[in-house]
């Protein structure tokens, strides 16, 4: 501990600590520009001068380590007047077009310049002016505002990975840029508007819509995955105006993906029923919400009599809210069936019975940054989870090395020491191979039967490295990842995973689709289990997949749409247009609702209704709504209830959303993150054939209903197309060229598709999205496939 | 779209064999994990060996060569007046401006240059022979002003002075 004093006051401070950071921490202002604390000192724009006893000349603050004794002096005569001098300086470039730049308000140059600038400039010469660069449809950009302190490169460096970024030029003549044209697209991109600290970087989408006085902030949490990122809602008049990251340094810390952050637009969008409406012969009517319940009662209760309790199921999404998700299930217990799940994309349900209490990452957030070896499986988390991925990259800078065993070569943003890649199935063998390698390496005994279905396994090199990696390291995680989640293999790929980590002492993390899957799992929102993890044995309930299968009598959806949200839309589609009644509580409406359903019930997105998500860390993260409902619409919580009361079930008398969540956290129990099985030797290995498989790989920009709506992020790269990308092979065995249009035939289900050719898929492997506009009613998202030239 | 891009085609060919054994004498004047100190000197052996200027295949080159990202080798390429990075003349002369040489008449060494020459600053005459550059400070203040042409210094330049100096270039 060092010593020192500023402006007169004593202070304790860490050896090794900027002065800025010993300010910082004491309450104790001084300008900056070019300083962030997430980001590495560069002090370059000198804003931060400060003046030192002893010392002849100012020296910047963010870049002076404190030594013992030191005297600081930020407000001095010397301090002052090179503060004031660095911004007259700052100012001699920068365009006085404040009352157009939507910075205004939020703007370092703007408060500071209150502080430090003079009221009239000595300069009359030109000002210079920079070229606009075109970065995308989320950010906007104003170069001549630059003011060149590099924090946007250096956060493409140190935290997104963009590499591409730099300052060229010399002076007056440097530039922020690529150098050589090149896109920069990351998932994390929208973070620079926040770092900027001018308006050269703004929101496209939110630009000229308002000023930042004018909005009101709430506290939610990020409703696209299993992070649980803490956000502000910016509102304006009950309109929400954007979203914006909440500092929560154990999750997101001040960081948001862009999934996260421009999903708002899709709140807005035209698609948003209004009021509740049923059908009556094959006419659409607007009516109230009285008559709107009754009449879905009425339905219920004809189906009920008709075909028995059993044949009427639940689906709901994985993003709904603790509180809709545990009455959702109580209300279906109550009257009788078990008939609820969602797990709307999954594919493999065998070994569901043996699951663990839920989807966890098996550790903090905090410490996934400290492990020394990761190996993800079916896992582009990049794109799945951007921040979990964005704490592996900082574990990557400490030395951690990364591993992967994935059906596409995918494009990470750290790099990857050792990877497998292969078709969906053999994904299975080749984690089968590497669990040899384990048992090799350990010597400890194998499981039961897996003796066996190792015996005819090859271990390569890259199986023995990932396995000596996993077992060198000091701090190891296996990552079940979001991709493999939806695979049919879902219940060996789990089981061997566990063995490997078991073998290699590894933490064993699973990470789900939804932003709430973890609540789902401990609310019971599952066929098989009560809320708090008991198993239902008799009378268990069909689960998502078994309900489209065999179809049933009438259907309750609550925020689904079966032809983006399932893991085989064809099937799903033909089980909700067959039923005899289906209720969808959805805050949007499409003519394929109005096709299949009796009555739309407008319920509130995550904006709109108070609610709890449980993160894959298993922490409890309420909010409030920010907004009032739009028009008629009204939360789920509350129209669950009101269901309860008009089905006369006991215990539906919540008051507020906070009764029902402590009902909820109650009967949920005591947390188990740990993802330890019980073995289950898988049956056999895949068995190698000539057909071509689809990988219905999720993309980033197809999660939900809301991010789908949000127009800016369906402009960007990252939002894949409904395509067929191929490798170079598979193309030349079909005589198949780049950008050809080929007829892919499933089942019985036939689209013409363009083509993408690209080398990081696997043979005789074919990705064709799933969830996304031109594949829904296509089949099962992995399965066999034919490609043709001619439809 | 979805994968992982194999890095662009290596373009370590681009530099010849010494130019490489150049560039190894300055890296190993540095720590060996310190590589990147000698871009500098990597750049100008670069646009020696390509008619006195850089192309961005080239600084590709030196940024592989230096395990260095591309965009870091332009940062230098283009921040010091001695890289070229558009095709020059075969003589290039460069005219410092800075406070020293401007006091003791630059305008008179730039403008009589321009005359002569027949172009302005930053520009190359239509033979391919000069190009005339204006440039900071050289450092040799005290026999001001100063023009450095290739290699060689030329000071206290007067206009009979430019005139020797230049009819006696190839």
């Amino acid at each position: 501990m060092a010593n020192i004093e500023i402006n007169g006051k004593p202070l304790q401070v860490a050896d090794g600590a900027m002065v800025i950071e010993a300010a910082d921490n004491a309450g104790i202002t001084i300008p900056r520009f070019c300083y962030h604390k997430k980001l590495s000192v560069a002090a370059n724009c000198r804003m931060c001068l400060v003046e030192v006893d002893k010392v002849a000349k100012p020296v910047p603050a963010c870049a002076t380590p404190v030594t013992d004794g030191m005297k600081i002096f930020t407000k001095s005569p010397m301090a002052l007047d090179a503060q004031k001098s660095v911004m007259e300086f700052l100012l001699i470039n920068h365009p006085l077009d404040c009352p157009i730049c939507d910075q205004g308000g939020e703007c370092d140059l703007q408060d500071i310049a209150v502080g430090f600038g003079q009221g009239i400039s000595r300069y009359h010469e030109a000002k210079r002016v920079v070229a606009d660069k075109n970065i995308g449809p989320l950010i906007a950009t104003e170069m001549t505002r630059c003011i060149h302190c590099t924090r946007c490169v250096r956060f493409g460096q140190e935290v997104a990975g963009i590499m591409e970024l730099g300052a060229t030029g010399r002076g007056e003549n440097t530039r922020i840029g690529t150098y050589v044209e090149r896109t920069v697209a990351s998932e994390m991109s929208g973070n620079v508007i926040d770092l900027c600290p001018v308006g050269a970087l703004t929101s496209k989408p939110y630009r000229y819509t308002g000023r930042p006085w004018e909005n009101n902030q709430s506290k939610s949490i990020a409703a696209h995955d299993c992070v649980g990122s803490n956000i502000e809602i910016e509102t304006r008049r009950n309109k929400v105006m954007r979203f914006l990251p909440d500092d929560n340094e154990a999750i997101n810390e001040i960081w948001l993906s862009d999934r996260d952050r421009f999903s708002y637009l899709g709140l807005k969008h035209v698609d948003r029923l209004q009021s509740p409406m049923i059908k009556q012969g094959d006419e659409w009517k607007e009516t109230d919400w009285q008559t709107a319940l009754n009449y879905a009662f009425e339905g219920l209760k004809t189906v009920i009599k008709k075909e028995g309790v059993e044949n009427i199921g639940a689906l709901v999404s994985p993003s709904a809210t603790v509180e809709e998700m545990y009455l959702a299930q109580k209300l279906m217990r109550a009257i009788g069936s078990n008939n609820i799940d969602h797990r709307l994309r999954q594919a493999d349900f065998s070994d569901q019975d043996i699951a663990p209490q839920f989807p966890a990452l098996g550790q903090s957030l905090t410490d996934l940054e400290n492990n020394n070896a990761i190996l993800l499986v079916g896992s582009w988390i990049r794109k799945d989870q951007p921040i979990i991925a964005h704490r592996i990259r900082q574990a990557t800078r400490k030395g951690a090395k990364v591993m992967s065993v994935n059906a596409v070569d995918f494009d990470f943003n750290f790099p990857i020491e050792e990877k497998v890649i292969t078709s969906p199935a053999q994904m299975v063998d080749s984690l089968a191979a590497i669990t040899k390698a384990l048992l090799t390496l350990t010597g400890k005994p194998a499981a039961e039967g897996l003796d066996d279905l190792l015996s005819n396994v090859k271990v390569s090199d890259a199986h023995s490295e990932i396995a000596k990696k996993l077992h060198g390291a000091e701090k190891a995680t296996v990552i079940l990842g979001t991709q493999a989640m939806l695979q049919p293999q879902l219940a060996d790929l789990r089981a061997l995973a566990n063995v490997i980590a078991e073998l290699s002492g590894a933490v064993m993390s699973t990470l789900s689709d939804g932003a709430n899957a973890a609540g789902a799992w401990l609310t019971g929102v599952v066929p098989h289990r009560t809320c708090g993890g008991e198993a239902i044995v008799e009378k268990c309930g069909k689960n998502a997949s078994e309900m489209f299968v065999s179809g049933m009598n009438a259907f309750v959806l609550l925020d689904v749409e079966p032809e983006f949200d399932t893991a085989n839309p064809s099937v799903a589609m033909k089980a909700v247009n067959d039923a005899d009644f289906v209720i969808s509580m959805t805050p949007y409406v499409t003519e394929e609702m109005k096709a299949y359903a009796d009555v739309l019930l407008p319920v509130s997105p995550s904006s709109e209704t108070s609610g709890t998500f449980v993160n894959a860390e298993g922490t409890w993260q309420s909010f409030a709504g920010a907004v009032t409902p739009l028009a008629e619409t009204r939360p789920a919580w509350k129209v669950l209830r009101v269901l309860g009361n008009i089905f006369e079930v006991d215990g539906f008398d919540y008051i507020t959303s906070e009764d029902v969540r402590e009902e909820a956290k109650q009967q949920a129990g005591t947390l188990n993150t740990s993802n330890k099985m019980q073995w289950r030797c898988p049956s056999s290995l895949a068995k190698s054939t000539d057909a071509v498989n689809r990988i219905g790989l999720l993309p980033i920009y197809a999660v939900d209903g809301v991010v789908r709506r949000s127009e800016a992020l369906q402009q960007t790269d990252d939002a894949i197309p409904a395509c067929v990308i191929i490798n170079a092979d598979l193309a030349k065995q079909n005589n198949i060229q780049d950008e050809d249009n080929i007829v892919v035939a499933q089942n019985d289900v036939k689209l013409t598709l363009r083509v993408h050719i690209e080398d990081s898929i696997p043979n005789n492997c074919a990705v064709i999205p799933q969830g996304v506009q031109g594949v829904e009613g296509f089949d099962a998202a992995y399965s066999e496939i034919t490609l043709s030239t001619k439809s | 779209m979805i994968g992982y891009k194999k890095k662009d085609e290596s373009k370590l060919h681009l530099l010849t064999e010494a130019s490489l054994k150049e560039i190894d004498v300055w890296i190993n004047k540095y720590p060996a994990d310190k590589k990147q100190s000698a871009v500098m000197s990597a750049l100008r052996i670069a646009q020696d060996q390509n008619r006195g200027f850089l192309t961005e295949d080239l600084m590709d080159a030196v940024a592989e060569y230096l395990d260095m990202r591309p965009i870091a080798v332009y940062e230098v390429a283009t921040f010091y007046s001695m890289y070229e990075l558009e095709p020059v003349g075969k003589h290039k002369i460069y005219v410092c401006t800075n406070i020293s040489c401007m006091l003791c008449g630059s305008d008179t060494v730039v403008g009589h240059l321009s005359k002569k020459l027949g172009i302005n600053l930053g520009e190359t005459t239509v033979d391919g022979r000069f190009t005339l550059k204006e440039v900071e400070c050289l450092g040799a203040c005290v026999n001001a002003p100063v023009m450095q042409i290739g290699d060689t210094y030329h000071e206290n330049l007067t206009e009979e002075k430019i005139d020797q100096v230049i009819d006696a270039l190839d």
